[in-house]
């Protein structure tokens, strides 16, 4: 059974339709590129994956392990799997980082039926991922996201990662806003968390990101749909190309 | 004032309730004449309503309708009911000081031993006591509101403490007000608390409840005074029975270079009404003043601040929090007058309203007054609803809807909890604040 199976999804936001019958499927262990131009729905697809509110699905159905995922809360598919890193990671003042991840890492335990971890296993569990990200321990401490540079704020996104082992990871334009050295690092991380047992998606404007993080398939979006697929190869040609010769494809 | 309003049928009730407890209120000849002088105060007004400003959202009128009879003195089941409800507010290594409907309980207060230049007392006793001195003291505040006027007449016990000059105290003192859930009826307690020059002291004031406890009425004062270079942390937490009424008012004077810094949350009671008086009598001081609201079902509660800038070089900051659901009603009302001697006042005040529902209600009113011509002064006020993109991204890590409103009601009421400088006090209202926060589900 495949891990992710998205069939004929038809999204509509305000009115307007902005996925007009995407299909993809994912099994575990392979990384999925989707590229596209700006507004091709890129991000509209992983938002709806995740299950944020103000989406309206139309048409066609998501399957996750089998399972009907839009009918779940964002709440019960991280606890089943689903981990989106958010392009804007939000601030949050007030919360301490490490008060944060424990109630996250708990919450989605105690939602599977499984025990809270023990305080020095969990310290020592964000010690360790964090200094492999090079996270500082005062950040730990400080509010989410509060005051952190934009290669900061994606290093917690996958420092999450890490720490709730998803069997699913979005990763939506992980490469906006750093810098050459911040993506390596960042790169890194989500590359030492690939193994057979976990599938990722890179959705990515730039095909630069897919020379750190090398993908399995390669997916081109455009107008609300996966208009060509291939491997690794169609990212190398569309940075050649450029997707102006998939605009009048959709 | 209006004297035909005033006597209503529950006005004319009162009125023979007070001419019965006369005699067996504790103090004679002109302490029975400051009462008698206050309970004319009280009746010519009666219970304040919305046509006089500063009860214009809280109307007793209609939310309060009648004061109930004076508690009886607490019996052993009484005491016993007490007792077993002290464990919500336990705190380690403080001097419990402890009121069982209005009256003082030395079984379940700590008096021996007092830190030296601690002199602790029963308002009974000094009422009693031929100390006029003290009498002019305890009958300070003005009958001006009739609320202050009508607990001056009925005050039955209290606790009045001395910190003598110079003393720094270490124990906390906490003095706990609890309902034993008898029988529906009020109490009138007022206490006094003289910080002596360069003395330092922490207070902590718990409104409780026995289980079981319906309806009650608490009307508290505190009559507080600051002496040069003195320090006084002070704590107030409100989580009285969800049909209970507490009206307390504060007047708090402070000397030169002293602090006072006050925090007050109120979480339980139907209706509460919390005014503080506070003055600056001498210059170089400062007071902050940091205090939280969490309403659902239908509780009202109504904190009015009143800061008197009265000489120069003085600095006050008053941030407030609310947090209101269902039908909850929440006020602050918050005034500052700045005479104009006072010269170099910095004053700031802030208050921030979350709505967690579209049947919520916050009413801010902040009031400057300024007399003087070289201050600084600010306020600022916001009322919103929770940020939908915060509670997303807690969800997607797996928070569920209520998890994720609590982390971040918590994290809205914790810039003001932070003020709280002594660890187990700040425990204590993170845990009463989380008790709200539990029983929403």
């Amino acid at each position: 059974m495949p891990l992710l199976e998205v069939k004929d999804l038809q999204v509509r936001v305000e009115e307007r339709e902005i996925l007009h019958g995407l299909s993809l499927t994912v099994n575990k262990g392979e990384v999925h590129a989707i590229m596209g131009p700006n507004g091709s729905g890129k991000s509209t697809l992983s938002h709806v994956i995740a299950g944020k509110p103000g989406y309206e699905v139309i048409g066609g159905e998501i399957l996750f392990n089998g399972e009907d995922l839009l009918e779940m809360s964002p709440d019960e598919r991280a606890a089943k799997g689903v981990f989106l890193a958010f392009q804007y990671p939000v601030e949050i003042p007030g919360v301490a980082t490490m008060t944060f991840l424990r109630t996250a890492l708990n919450a989605q335990r105690k939602a599977r039926g499984e025990s809270e971890f023990s305080t020095p296993d969990f310290l020592k569990k964000v010690r360790a991922v964090a200094a492999s990200l090079n996270i500082p321990q005062d950040m730990l401490r400080r509010g989410v996201n509060v005051g952190f540079s934009g290669g900061e704020k994606k290093r917690n996104e996958i420092l999450q990662m890490a720490l709730f082992e998803p069997s699913l990871c979005i990763l939506d334009e992980m490469d906006s806003g750093l810098d050459i050295d911040a993506m390596r690092i960042a790169a890194d991380g989500v590359n030492a968390l690939r193994s057979p047992d976990r599938a990722m998606v890179v959705i990515t404007h730039y095909q630069r990101l897919l020379n750190y993080i090398v993908p399995d398939f390669v997916h081109v979006m455009s107008n609300g749909r996966v208009v060509k697929s291939g491997d690794k190869e169609l990212a190398l040609e569309l940075e050649a190309s450029g997707y102006a010769q998939f605009e009048d494809a959709a | 004032m209006n004297l035909a309003l005033a006597k209503t049928e529950t006005g004319r009730a009162l009125s023979d309730a007070f001419a019965v407890a006369r005699d067996r209120l504790p103090g004679a000849g002109k302490v029975a004449d400051a009462r008698q002088g206050a309970f004319e105060a009280y009746e010519r007004v009666g219970l304040p309503h919305r046509r006089i400003e500063d009860w214009k959202y809280t109307d007793l009128r209609v939310l309060m309708r009648e004061v109930l009879p004076s508690a009886a003195a607490p019996d052993a089941a009484a005491l016993k009911r007490a007792g077993a409800a002290l464990k919500l507010h336990a705190i380690e290594g403080v001097r419990r000081l402890v009121l069982v409907d209005g009256a003082f309980a030395p079984k379940l207060s700590e008096t021996g031993n007092p830190e030296k230049g601690l002199g602790i007392r029963t308002l009974r006793e000094a009422l009693e006591g031929g100390d006029i001195a003290l009498h002019a003291q305890l009958f300070a505040p003005e009958n001006a509101d009739s609320m202050v006027a009508l607990n001056s007449a009925m005050m039955t016990d209290g606790l009045v403490i001395d910190v003598a000059d110079g003393a720094v105290l270490t124990q906390p003192l906490h003095i706990v007000h609890i309902a034993s859930g008898a029988a529906p009826s009020a109490m009138f307690t007022r206490s006094l608390l003289k910080v002596g020059r360069a003395a330092s002291a922490t207070l902590v004031e718990s409104y409780i409840a026995a289980d079981g406890a319906k309806a009650y009425q608490a009307h508290d004062s505190l009559i507080v005074s600051i002496g040069d270079g003195a320090r006084l942390d002070h704590v107030r937490l409100v989580e009285d029975g969800r049909e209970a009424f507490n009206i307390s008012s504060s007047v708090v004077t402070l000397g030169a270079n002293a602090h006072f810094n006050t925090f007050g949350m109120t979480s339980g009671s139907n209706v509460s009404r919390y005014q503080a008086v506070i003055a600056f009598a001498g210059e170089g001081s400062r007071v902050e003043t940091n205090g939280v609201n969490l309403l659902n079902g239908r509780q009202h509660a109504d904190t009015t601040l009143f800061l008197d800038h009265a000489v120069p070089n003085c600095a006050s900051r008053e941030i407030f929090r609310s947090v209101v659901d269902d039908r909850g009603h929440s006020v602050f009302q918050g005034r500052i007058i700045v005479r104009p001697d006072a010269q170099k006042t910095d004053a700031k005040m802030m208050t921030r309203a979350l709505l967690l529902s579209d049947e919520a209600e916050a009413d801010n009113k902040p009031e400057l007054e300024i007399f003087a011509d070289d201050v600084t002064c600010g306020h600022g006020a916001t009322t919103g609803a929770l940020d939908e993109s915060l509670l997303f991204y807690l969800r997607a890590r797996g928070l569920s809807e209520k998890e994720a409103q609590a982390l971040l009601i918590q994290a809205f009421v914790g810039e003001a909890i932070e003020s709280i400088a002594n660890d187990a006090l700040r425990e204590l209202a993170i845990s009463a604040a989380q008790r709200w926060l539990a029983a929403r589900g």
